[in-house]
């Protein structure tokens, strides 16, 4: 009895540590949609951000646990447009497009980079299956929250619908052996005879309005791919070279998709044209450490970043984890400003724009009251080496703390620290020569 | 003469035949020698490719004609102690992929220099950011995969560039070493049993060749002959093990045969530092960014620091990468390190003149001292900072690099 009464105290105040206001006091706040606020305070209440601003304008509530951040920094948690955490399949041998394939479906939540990118600051993340295909399936909008079934980490609109989108690739990936294509023009060609199909099918069942006689039989991937043509999903396009990025911007056109565009190595090349296409919600950029790896990627190098920003592309960034470590995700951006973006955009690139190309932009990406409570805890200079995430919140809820031992281990490594990690994508480990 | 002394003698008289290099004075608001404590305001004079001054501003006088450079910080000339750049290229297409011969899991007498190209695009990549010298050469992922070399990041030839044509032989025990289908090694024991026989064979190859009666001796045997050099003390077998059990067996088959080992990557090396220090192995430790994954999975990024932290001697690497990206700098990996325990002074030791006395070639490159090579690095704040940019490099004198990076 004494022990039921005590545990249902204790289930009382971890219910409780969710309905009570919290706020964040002495920290340096990256609102992102504004300047930086030093010594400023952040209050979150049910989630959500409840008020933001400078000491003596914010009124803290009487109930609220306080939490001093003197000499920390505050930023929106971090968006990851492009992350295959939770070793996330798609891209079926069978066939070169799969739109009726869905991540929601093959994730493993229990795989270890989902700690990792809690470690470092990421709260939002866009897993795809891997760019072997024209089409490696539908793709899903996480928040990194502490989870071990995949409906912990989903995001729902008021309707209650999930937030996801539909991965791309042209150029060299997607060539193999038929049924792939094995040139590029193929490879358009076979993407808008596809296209051609929804447009048909789409037509089919609006001529049948509601004659269920007339319905032609229900199609999953031409659903999916009705869904693009209605704007209601995003290509996430995985595209290279400069030729190959307009080809992306040729097929938005034609068929009137939202895109983001997803690495974009070339990108430097072709800013003009990216910065014009109404199609392109942003460009989010993989920057490695040296060029080349894959002759796409050859001419891939830091300063896309400054060049996209100046065209007046919205420009971000992923991790395309595995391929970068999701711990060090504010290195992308900070090897950007080493190129010559500014600051504010590289920050933005980590927050806003990744918002804003998941058609998350009401919710999440800067700390302004009424958007989610997602929030990463530094110990420094957002853009330095020596900065260290200490905390990180997603929807109010303290999911990577630097000083609990467990979350210590994600964010250095050590034995246990990669646990449950699935197959690897990009053949790293395999391919020598892919 | 022997084949080593001859080779030793060619290269020499390569090095001694250039023109005089550039009349070069350096002056730097901090100066980071790698020996000793950092100057402030000081000034590097280098001559016919050697520094002959290093002080402080008003105490050395730059001669006349010299051409000046300046930064906030200078350093040494970074040391990437084990690469596979020149023989990995950028493109990553069959053509420029000489970092492994499939052919046979053991060939110790595939040399370095006969595959280094040193108009790769990564070696001028590497030293826009202040690499001046790679340890580089046959790839992890064979059982013996091959030779390295210590080469500087310049010139048109491999003459032009080799410090150290053979610096060490290359072998992997774990999972890299791992053949596919029937072939051996399948397993992680096959893989001490062959290099165990293949060490007895060459020991009574040795014993042949140095006999008395010249009838006796062999006939020349490549392969035995390299891997004879291990056995006979002149070079050390540099072996790739990540995992805790991968690296006692190195450890074991050192002890057996009395060979100089240097251990390579260690990702689980924090369980057992002390065997490590006790058998005074040297380490190369895997990139700090190298991925967790498979035989990797348990590393971490403090790996550098728990093993200074034992007493173990280290240095740093790019490493080698069979994809994106498709090198490490070695910069931008002391980097992390330096942030996750090894902090500033040990990091910049390990790409610097740690890593040259772990290459054997301290006595030439490693730290800013009268006497050596002119390698130097500029920057224009922290090295090891994100967003500072290497400002120029410098190696014997000659400037290599001026662009921003």
């Amino acid at each position: 009895m004494l022990r039921s009464l005590l545990l249902g105290a204790l289930l009382a105040a971890a219910a409780g540590a969710q309905e009570t206001p919290q706020a964040f006091v002495g920290a340096s706040l990256y609102p992102i949609t504004g300047p930086p606020i030093e010594g400023g305070t952040l209050v979150i209440h049910d989630g959500k951000i409840v008020a933001v601003g400078a000491a003596p304008a914010v009124q803290i509530p009487a109930d609220a646990v306080q939490h001093d951040l003197s000499g920390s920094v505050v930023l929106p948690g971090f968006v990851d447009t492009h992350s295959h955490a939770g070793s996330v399949e798609g891209g079926d041998g069978s066939g070169p497009m799969h739109p009726d394939a869905r991540a929601l479906d093959s994730i493993n939540v229990r795989d270890a980079r989902i700690q990792k990118a809690q470690a470092g600051g990421i709260t939002t993340a866009n897993i795809m299956p891997g760019s072997g295909h024209l089409l490696s399936g539908q793709t899903l909008y996480v928040k990194h929250r502490d989870s071990k079934v995949i409906d912990d980490l989903l995001i729902r609109g008021e309707d209650g619908s999930l937030a996801y989108g539909v991965k791309m690739a042209n150029g060299t990936n997607s060539r193999k052996d038929p049924p792939f294509p094995g040139s590029r023009a193929k490879s358009a060609a076979i993407v808008r005879e596809r296209f051609l199909e929804a447009i048909a099918y789409r037509d089919k069942v609006a001529q049948a309005a509601d004659d269920a006689d007339k319905l032609p039989p229900r199609d999953l991937g031409l659903e999916t791919l009705g869904d693009i043509l209605a704007g209601e999903r995003v290509v996430h396009f995985h595209t290279h070279r400069h030729d190959d990025i307009l080809t992306v911007l040729r097929l938005a056109v034609e068929f009137d998709f939202k895109v983001v565009l997803q690495h974009v190595s070339d990108g430097w090349a072709v800013a003009d044209k990216i910065a014009a296409s109404p199609q392109v919600l942003g460009a989010s950029l993989i920057l490695i450490d040296s060029p080349g790896g894959k002759i796409e990627a050859k001419d891939n190098q830091l300063a896309t970043g400054a060049i996209l920003e100046q065209a007046g592309v919205v420009t971000g960034f992923h991790t395309d984890d595995p391929i970068t470590d999701s711990r060090l995700f504010n290195r992308m951006a900070a090897l950007a400003v080493r190129a010559g973006m500014s600051r504010e955009g590289a920050l933005y690139g980590l927050t806003m724009a990744g918002a804003r190309m998941l058609g998350l932009e009401d919710r999440i990406g800067s700390l302004q009251v009424g958007k989610d409570a997602d929030l990463v805890v530094l110990s420094g200079d957002p853009l330095s080496v020596y900065t260290q995430v200490l905390q990180t919140w997603v929807d109010g809820a303290k999911v990577f703390d630097r000083s609990d031992p467990q979350d210590r281990l994600y964010a250095e490594g050590g034995f246990g620290a990669s646990h449950d990690q699935g197959h690897v994508l990009h053949g790293i480990a395999q391919g020598e020569h892919e | 003469m022997t084949r080593r002394q001859r080779l030793a003698a060619l290269v020499a008289g390569i090095a001694s035949s250039g023109s005089a290099f550039g009349q070069i004075a350096v002056t730097g608001a901090t100066v980071h020698t790698a020996a000793g404590e950092p100057l402030k305001n000081a000034v590097v004079v280098i001559e016919d490719r050697k520094i002959s001054q290093v002080g402080p501003a008003d105490e050395i006088e730059i001669p006349d004609g010299f051409r000046t450079l300046t930064a906030a910080v200078v350093t040494p000339g970074l040391i990437d102690a084990r690469s596979t750049i020149g023989l990995s290229g950028y493109l990553n297409q069959e053509h420029d992929q000489d970092q492994i011969e499939a052919s046979a899991p053991m060939q110790p007498e595939l040399r370095a220099i006969d595959a280094y190209n040193p108009r790769e695009a990564l070696v001028e990549w590497v030293r826009g950011y202040g690499v001046t010298t790679v340890h580089t050469g046959h790839a992890p992922r064979s059982l013996v995969s091959g030779q390295t070399a210590v080469m500087k990041t310049r010139g048109l030839t491999v003459e032009e560039a080799v410090v150290k044509p053979l610096a060490m032989i290359a072998a992997t025990v774990g999972d890299g070493a791992r053949e596919r289908g029937n072939k051996a090694p399948g397993t992680r024991a096959k893989m001490a049993a062959m290099l165990r026989a293949e060490l007895i064979k060459t020991r009574e190859y040795l014993d042949r060749r140095s006999a008395e009666d010249e009838d006796g001796h062999p006939d020349r045997d490549l392969r035995l002959e390299a891997l004879g050099e291990v056995l006979e003390s002149n070079v050390p077998l540099l072996v790739t093990a990540q995992r805790t059990q991968d690296i006692l067996t190195v450890l074991r088959i050192r002890e057996e045969f009395d060979i100089p080992v240097v251990l390579d990557g260690v990702a689980e090396a924090y369980d057992v530092l002390d065997q490590i220090r006790d058998a005074g192995v040297s380490v190369i430790v895997h990139p700090a960014m190298m991925r967790a994954q498979g035989e990797t999975e348990n590393l971490s990024f403090e790996t550098a620091a728990r093993l200074r932290d034992a007493g173990i001697p280290i240095a740093l690497q790019g490493g080698y990468e069979p994809y994106v990206p498709k090198s490490r700098l070695v910069l931008f990996e002391a980097g992390v390190a330096a942030a996750h325990g090894l902090g500033f002074d040990d990091a910049l030791r390990s790409i610097t003149i740690n890593a040259a006395r772990l290459l054997g070639v301290d006595d030439r490159i490693g730290s800013i001292e009268v006497g050596k090579d002119g390698d130097i690095a500029l920057y224009d704040g922290d090295p090891f900072e994100y967003s500072t940019h290497c400002v120029a490099v410098i190696i014997e004198g000659e400037v290599v690099s001026e662009e921003l990076r």
